[in-house]
């Protein structure tokens, strides 16, 4: 099929296959998933401009449908989202600096690319570990026991002694969030969303690879609230890179509409699936997400070929 | 007990379904009819009014996402007599 904005052939079928797969990935772990769809609409010849813009544009849909899915579950904190927003775009705004001024200092791909390693590499280790020890500690107290919604949803982290302690933290203003059952100064929310808005404007995509684990581990956010809630966030991130993208000529809208019609779905199927998992499970199956995208950017970095 | 969780369980999933297969059948619809009737256009605006283009790209996309799934839970509340499941 020919898309005339991009003038590109791409068959649409494989842009749906590729929308249904990062829908089902981003409903159920939270993540917009550009390591996938960028690689994968560059695999079809599409230009790099192209690729990033226009699978920000879908990653906004999707997000909305499956945001919009998690809410109805109860698992979006939108007060801890739109706090989040103010630390998201300044972030976001800051990582696209860098990445100008890195630019104009000539070694851009090197320095983001062993950012980006070592950030995924650190953030997969760091979970094993944590959702390991986590469900290790659950099967010896027996409280997989009981089955059930709310028993599933009730989060526990071998990381809480640290949480707990970031909490306990009194600097003023302090945050009630009702639906998550935290209280915390804001000026840690705004920090963690100004560190994923910073990894999204310098590593690019919707960086939930970052902001979910954060929300767990620093705010203390149960996981499947902490899926809803990063979505959310996710939608404001790839919002602004899309329209910053479109006024660049980067976003081909009817490749994006296309792989929507997957995405939209598997969003939907990826969400309801959250509920049958424990929030240890969730976040031992994240494991392999941050190591795709290590492996992808080793894989640029070896061989000189964006993918 | 078991028996009516598990027909509940059904219940549920078949509506699901039937809500997933509506909503599918509209997001491709809703594509085939942009194609058709704002192709050449979009090409165009994005040609000549690329900020309006970047403007009229996000609600095209979040037309897709939000609106077709307004329409998919009105569709299924007509087609169950006004219950919402």
């Amino acid at each position: 099929m020919y898309f005339p904005i991009s003038h590109s052939y791409i068959n649409p079928i494989y842009l749906v296959v590729t929308g249904f797969v990062v829908g089902l990935l981003g409903g159920f772990f939270g993540v917009g998933g550009s390591f996938i769809a960028g690689p994968a609409l560059r695999a079809m010849g599409l230009d790099w401009n192209f690729a990033v813009g226009t699978d920000l544009a879908h990653i906004v849909g999707k997000s909305v449908v499956a945001a919009k899915r998690h809410r109805a579950l109860g698992n979006v904190d939108l007060r801890l989202g739109l706090i989040m927003t103010i630390g998201t775009i300044g972030g976001a705004e800051l990582g696209a600096q860098l990445i100008q001024a890195l630019k104009r200092a000539g070694n851009v791909n090197f320095i983001v690319s062993v950012v980006s390693i070592a950030v995924y590499l650190s953030i997969s280790t760091f979970m094993i570990w944590e959702s390991w020890r986590t469900l290790a500690k659950s099967n010896r107290s027996k409280l997989r026991k009981r089955s059930g919604t709310a028993t599933i949803k009730a989060d526990q982290s071998a990381f809480m002694h640290v949480t707990k302690a970031l909490q306990r933290l009194r600097i003023w203003p302090m945050i009630r969030l009702p639906t998550s059952g935290v209280t915390i100064s804001l000026w840690i929310i705004v920090l963690v969303s100004f560190i994923g808005g910073l990894f999204s404007g310098f590593l690019g995509g919707g960086a939930g690879y970052i902001r979910m684990p954060s929300l767990v581990y620093v705010l203390g956010i149960p996981t499947h609230l902490a899926v809803g809630t990063d979505l959310f966030e996710i939608i404001i991130s790839a919002g602004y890179g899309t329209f910053t993208h479109a006024i660049k000529g980067n976003v081909d809208i009817l490749i994006a509409l296309v792989m929507h019609t997957g995405a939209a779905i598997g969003a939907q199927i990826g969400a309801i699936a959250t509920q049958y998992f424990a929030g240890p499970k969730i976040r031992l199956a994240f494991v392999p997400l941050p190591l795709i995208g290590a492996a992808i950017v080793i894989y640029t970095l070896l061989s000189g070929h964006k993918l | 007990m078991v028996t009516t969780r598990k027909g509940e369980g059904r219940r549920t999933l078949r509506a699901f379904v039937v809500e997933l297969v509506l909503y599918g059948l509209l997001v491709t619809a809703y594509f085939f009819g942009v194609l058709l009737f704002l192709g050449p256009r979009l090409v165009q605006l994005e040609t000549q009014h690329i900020r309006l283009y970047a403007v009229v790209a996000i609600l095209l996309i979040l037309g897709q996402a939000v609106l077709l799934e307004a329409i998919t839970t009105g569709l299924l509340r007509l087609l169950r007599g006004g219950r919402s499941e």
